[in-house]
């Protein structure tokens, strides 16, 4: 991938050419083998050295769970927090720090269950942070428990007669909550998970990446009836701005709406009609149709389903600062003076 | 009654060295503004004073109610003092509901003003008065002064454009006019503010001032006062003064902590009462680089300033007890990874949501303990309004150079309450100290300690060649990788805890006032320290041999606090919670202390203080605050 110019802070232009080696840890990996968080870290170590930055302005914050180990193993600055907190660090240290560019590692427990209310506010703030949720719909750390995003009924340890509750969908829940970057990937088309991290950094604003990960271990598959190969190009669609949505081995069959619902079309000779995808338009009301869909009744998109410019929160704090400071920097004896004083001699 | 008459009688002036005044009405009555308005008067003239506002909790309560009753007490004296004063001598009372909430606590003789106007059947009824308190014979212990304020402060302001709602709200004036005169006081600070505070409003800066005017004047032509009263100024050290809550105190002190050491101050909070006025007087001071954050909830709050701590910068967070409970987690992710965090804790009536309005000292112990595992954190807490100034400067001043959590003790009454302070001069502060971490030897050990103070090197986002891995999990001593050897976690536990202990160095020794051994020690600690300081003072001069010492360091306590114990017969220790501070005492020192326990939301009075110290000493019998020993099960 070729780095494209950009004025994004903290980027040195002389820095020596970084490789993914330079972002490789010490430290011993351990999820399980097989585990989908393999192939995240390593798509992400991939894409670090294009963004130009030196380590030392690197942060990756993460919670509590599998996904949340991920700091130990990327030789930038890492904290591994607390459960569901991830978040409430990061925009402390953006808002601090605007210079610093701020990755969030979070789960589908880590950051909607337990950190629900951060990604929230994280997001209607529009913090400059690039949020990776690893979706893996399930607890895997606590070995075995549903999640926020298990399907209804699943059968888990902790619901062994299956769940009577309706999952979220992580990413509805971003545009709710005014995410100006939402985008979905998955751990196993590797050039669009390392795509769509890179895509996610280059944003400014808070940007919200669900990664579908699979944990062999405790909810092995949960995705692999549309992201198997075999069967990926027929039952997932790519998302492209500007393109029509067409999906299938030879993309032959496409999506169009019927008012707000959305029609697959078999054999879509030409695109007239197509629905053509626009990230960037201010309404999120498509993106929300397009979130709707899911297998088996759609193909399941995967891409950037909104990317919209807005002053980030930290810019904006920043701002304030900085016109104070200009109209005059505070003197602390002044401070101490103001209000009503009297004189005692 | 008239005010007609433009005849002055000349009053017996009656020379008094201290008065307490408390201004009580519904809380749409603007007391808090005349009760104000009266201590800047009294602190410009040069008296030494003391200040306690009494909020209701509720923000409407029904117009005339007893919830609804606001008040504002002042303490003024032409010598030194250190508390708003046990019982008013003069209690002004704007309708039937302050007078009935707060008629209890006047003194037996006292100076009972009130608005005879606003007697009547409907806010007699609100008050759940049976029969009108001014009729049956009921206040015969107190010098009753009915005045019309409601009446004559509409004869004042007739031709005043404002509508009849409007002119009521202005009796507040009437009535501080009239306070002003009693104590031969001049308009004019009220007059300069009134200016300001109305300059956009012509017709209510003057409808204000007419009455206040006319309640001056009405106390210069009534018959009603036989006497006017004088408190002579105090003699107070030379300097430039103002008046300071503690609120204020604790905001400034942190400003001043970051213009001290340099670093830029970030400060997240979630709205608690009474913690609220810190963010609100931060979120203003954005030309000091300072960066306020009002997180989505108490956990967000300290998160963020952890992050900011991370970072580099100062990082705070405020709160009051239930928001401490909230941040007990994320508390011990600073004591982790140990980072230099200040959390301030303006404590309130517990438990739950206890009295968020009421003051208590009931955090100590969810202070010191309230985490999971072994989890020590530095616990300091500031003695007076103005002490907050300086104790803010100390918790980071130790936070930084011990990389700790520092949790700053606060409580509502010395955060509501204010006192004169003598201006320090900026350039007399200490500077703060603190570095980032310096080139290691070979690779960068993030847990390398200080062999002083064994804080852990501070290795901050953009200083390359420190890029390192924390977190929550139990570390190796050095490199700070994850470790779950048993020896390793054993030594870390006792060194996290040795490094609060050795905060002890560089902290001040406890002062004792008093004899230097006796019969008693009074030990205190945070908001109490004016009543606990007066009590044993009055006790020395009754020629009792009775000491003082306040704590402002509570973990670790000073070095020879042991030592001090040890000199006296009897240990003393008033506390407004069940027993916290003597808990510890007892248990570090095994000093038989006995505690003095008041849980009512309220502070000591002197007086309650004096009782227990006379019980101590053997010259009363027991003694019980008024309105207890109660039955637990009930009633009292
Ligand atoms: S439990 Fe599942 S998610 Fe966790 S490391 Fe193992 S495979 Fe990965």
């Amino acid at each position: 991938m070729t780095a494209p110019a950009t004025n994004r802070p903290g980027i040195v232009e002389d820095l020596p050419v970084l490789t993914r080696k330079d972002f490789v840890s010490d430290q011993e990996v351990r999820w399980c083998p097989g585990c989908g968080d393999y192939s995240i870290l390593a798509q992400m170590q991939k894409m670090l050295p294009a963004l130009r930055i030196p380590r030392e302005n690197i942060v990756f914050i993460s919670g509590i769970g599998c996904s949340s180990r991920f700091p130990y193993y990327v030789e930038t600055f890492g904290f591994h927090s607390i459960h569901g907190r991830a978040l409430t660090l990061a925009t402390g240290l953006k808002t601090a720090r605007p210079e610093l560019t701020v990755f969030v590692v979070t789960g589908d427990g880590d950051g909607l269950s337990i950190g629900g209310n951060h990604l929230l506010h994280a997001m209607r703030r529009n913090v400059d942070l690039n949020v990776i949720l690893f979706n893996n719909r399930i607890y895997g750390l606590t070995k075995g428990q549903f999640s926020p995003t298990s399907e209804f009924g699943k059968v888990t340890k902790s619901s062994p007669y299956g769940t009577t509750e309706t999952p979220l969908n992580p990413l509805r829940i971003a545009l709710a909550a005014g995410a100006t970057f939402a985008a979905r990937t998955i751990d196993r088309d590797t050039k669009h998970l390392e795509d769509t991290l890179y895509q996610a950094t280059q944003h400014k604003g808070t940007s919200f990446v669900e990664v579908y990960q699979n944990c062999n271990i405790f909810n092995d598959g949960a995705f692999s009836a549309f992201t198997d190969k075999e069967v990926r190009q027929e039952r997932m669609v790519y998302l492209e701005d500007g393109a029509p949505l067409r999906f299938g081995n030879d993309r032959e069959h496409g999506i169009r709406l019927n008012g707000f619902t959305p029609e697959v079309v078999q054999n879509a000779s030409d695109d007239d009609g197509l629905f053509v995808h626009d990230a960037g338009v201010a309404n999120p009301m498509l993106a929300n149709i397009l979130v709707g869909m899911d297998y088996p009744a759609y193909p399941v998109p995967v891409g950037i389903f909104r990317k919209v410019q807005a002053p980030s929160f930290d810019e904006l704090v920043a701002h304030q600062v900085d016109d104070a400071m200009a109209k005059g920097k505070g003197d602390l004896g002044e401070l101490l003076r103001s209000g009503e004083t009297w004189e005692v001699s | 009654m008239t005010t007609e008459s433009p005849a002055r009688t000349e009053r017996a002036v009656e020379s008094l060295e201290r008065v307490t005044i408390r201004f009580a009405g519904d809380s749409g009555d603007g007391m808090q503004l005349t009760g104000t308005q009266f201590t800047k008067t009294s602190a410009v003239f040069g008296n030494d004073l003391a200040t306690f506002p009494d909020i209701p909790a509720e923000i409407r309560a029904p117009t005339g109610s007893l919830p609804g009753v606001s008040g504002f007490q002042l303490s003024f004296a032409s010598t030194d003092i250190r508390t708003p004063g046990d019982s008013p001598d003069v209690l002004v009372a704007m309708n039937p509901a302050a007078l009935k909430v707060n008629i209890g606590d006047l003194r037996p003789g006292g100076l009972l003003i009130v608005d005879e106007d606003e007697f009547n059947p409907t806010n007699l009824k609100k008050a759940a008065y049976a029969v009108n308190p001014l009729e049956d014979g009921s206040l015969a212990g107190f010098q009753v002064v009915r005045i019309n304020i409601t009446r004559q402060n509409e004869l004042a302001l007739e031709g005043s454009p404002l509508n009849a709602k409007d002119k009521f709200r202005s009796r507040n004036f009437y009535a501080l006019g009239l306070i002003l005169w009693l104590y031969g006081r001049s308009m004019d600070t009220t007059v300069k503010w009134a200016n300001e505070q109305f300059r956009r409003r012509p017709d209510v800066l003057e409808a204000n001032l007419n009455a206040l005017r006319a309640g001056y004047n009405f106390g210069e032509t009534t018959e009603l006062f036989h006497h006017r009263y004088e408190v002579a100024p105090a003699t107070v050290a030379p300097g430039l003064y103002r008046h300071v809550s503690g609120n204020e105190a604790t905001a400034m002190g942190f400003v001043a902590a970051s213009v001290l050491s340099g670093l830029p101050l970030f400060y997240g909070s979630y709205p608690i009462t009474p913690a609220s006025d810190i963010l609100h007087e931060l979120s203003k001071m954005k030309n000091f680089g300072i960066k306020t954050f009002q997180a989505e909830d108490e956990i967000a709050a300290i998160g963020s300033a952890i992050g900011a701590a991370y970072g580099g910068h100062l990082g705070l967070t405020g709160t009051s007890g239930p928001g401490l409970a909230l941040k007990s987690e994320a508390l011990n992710l600073a004591v982790m990874t140990e980072l230099p965090l200040v959390v301030v804790d303006v404590q309130r009536a517990g438990p739950s949501t206890g009295m968020p309005t009421k003051t208590e000292q009931s955090d100590l112990l969810q202070a010191m303990y309230g985490r999971n595992g072994d989890s020590s954190v530095c616990i300091i807490a500031p003695a007076t309004p103005a002490d907050c100034f300086f104790m803010a400067i100390e918790a980071f001043r130790i936070a930084l150079k011990y990389m700790v959590p520092v949790i700053f003790l606060s409580d509502g009454y010395i955060g509501n309450g204010s006192e004169p302070w003598r201006i320090p001069d900026v350039d007399d502060l200490p500077r703060i100290e603190h570095s980032y971490a310096a080139k290691q030897e070979g690779e960068f050990n993030p847990y390398k300690r200080d062999p002083m103070t064994l804080a852990r090197p501070w290795a901050v986002p953009g200083q390359a060649g420190f890029e390192h891995r924390i977190g929550g999990i139990e570390k190796s001593g050095q490199s700070g990788d994850i470790s779950y050897d048993p020896q390793n976690h054993h030594t870390m536990t006792l060194a996290r805890a040795e490094r609060v202990a050795r905060i002890v160095q560089d902290i001040p020794p406890l002062e004792v006032l008093g004899p230097k051994s006796g019969d008693l020690l009074v030990l205190g600690w945070g908001g109490t320290h004016g009543a606990l300081t007066s009590a044993a003072e009055n006790a020395r001069k009754q020629g009792k041999s009775v000491a003082s010492a306040h704590l402002r360091y509570l973990n670790p306590f000073p070095a020879n606090l042991g030592e001090v114990l040890s000199n006296y017969k009897k240990v003393l220790i008033p506390e407004l919670n069940t027993g916290q501070l003597s808990m510890l005492i007892r248990a570090k020192f095994l000093v038989d202390a006995a505690g003095f326990n008041k849980i009512a939301g309220q502070p000591f009075k002197i007086t309650e203080v004096e009782g227990k110290i006379d019980e101590m000493l053997g010259l009363t019998g027991p003694y019980n605050l008024k309105f207890g020993p109660a039955s637990v099960l009930g009633g009292g």
